[in-house]
């Protein structure tokens, strides 16, 4: 078991290295060519499952404050602002490749349009909520105050994943609950495995950023001790 | 329609770049934490204790 575990940090990358590999060959090779678009609509492949990877990070963000709020354990907090700042990545890629797949497409790179312009809310907010973090040096403090701010995100996710039916703007619908969406059934098997790379890529850089988090507050306790025994 | 590979290309392209600087600055962080705690462990061990 602890060979297992000790062997973990190098098997995890190079089973998501075979995976983005295998998965820019579907996206390039095995996906079917647009007939509209042309090749340009192959960013899909990337674009629409970090978007995906975006609401997964943020929910865990929503969830993780909430239980910090609710049992003020510091680790739930780490976990929060681990998960806060991958889904920001995440979500940049989104608001990065949207841009350059609707410009050849829409004829304009950005329109406010609901799905876009609540997108860009989405990812202010967890803007603010990293920022936010910085402006006290009161753990507690910093972990509360975030901590709203990350279920107020997390509200935000509904509304952007609502936004293309109950205000019917420029962007394509590609999931619904009902099943239904404007996905050819020859670009899904591509489209989902796509979601599995981003997943493994999520849990991949969980796994580096939440000791990372650990490891801060850490040096912090270890800066206080010191401070103590110093004055003594 | 067709000749639109730049943008296909930017976008994969910026997709790698951001996750590549995002591990380094992760990375970079990991590094500076670990040497600090060691810093500062060596130097609580080293104090007086009372």
């Amino acid at each position: 078991m602890s060979t297992f575990r000790k062997s973990l940090p190098y098997i995890l990358p190079l089973i998501l290295f075979a995976m983005v590999v295998k998965g820019l060959h579907g996206a390039f090779f095995e996906a079917p060519t647009e007939a509209q678009m042309g090749d340009v609509q192959r960013i899909f492949y990337f674009h629409a499952p970090a978007g995906i990877m975006a609401f997964l990070a943020f929910a865990v963000t929503g969830v993780a404050s909430f239980l910090y709020l609710w049992r003020k354990s510091l680790l739930y907090d780490v976990v929060a602002h681990a998960s806060a700042e991958v889904g920001l990545v995440f979500c940049t890629i989104v608001l990065v490749t949207g841009p350059l797949w609707a410009r050849p497409v829409w004829g304009t790179w950005w329109t406010w349009e609901a799905r876009l312009t609540m997108t860009l809310v989405l990812w202010l907010i967890y803007v603010s909520y990293v920022l936010v973090r910085g402006y006290t040096d009161d753990r507690d403090q910093q972990a509360r105050f975030s901590a709203v701010l990350g279920i107020v995100g997390a509200l935000d996710i509904y509304i952007v994943y609502k936004s293309v039916t109950w205000w019917r703007g420029l962007h394509p619908v590609v999931l619904q609950a009902s099943g239904g969406g404007g996905l050819d059934p020859e670009m899904r098997p591509v489209f989902i495995f796509c979601i599995f790379v981003y997943l493994m890529l999520y849990a991949c850089l969980m796994a580096i950023r939440v000791p990372i988090g650990c490891a801060e507050d850490e040096l912090a306790r270890l800066r206080e001790a010191l401070a103590r025994r110093r004055r003594a | 329609m067709k000749d639109n590979f730049g943008y296909l290309f930017t976008a994969y392209t910026f997709i790698w770049v951001l996750l590549a600087v995002y591990l380094g600055i992760l990375m970079g962080k990991q590094r500076s934490i670990r040497r600090r705690i060691d810093e500062l462990s060596e130097k609580l061990e080293n104090l007086p204790k009372n």
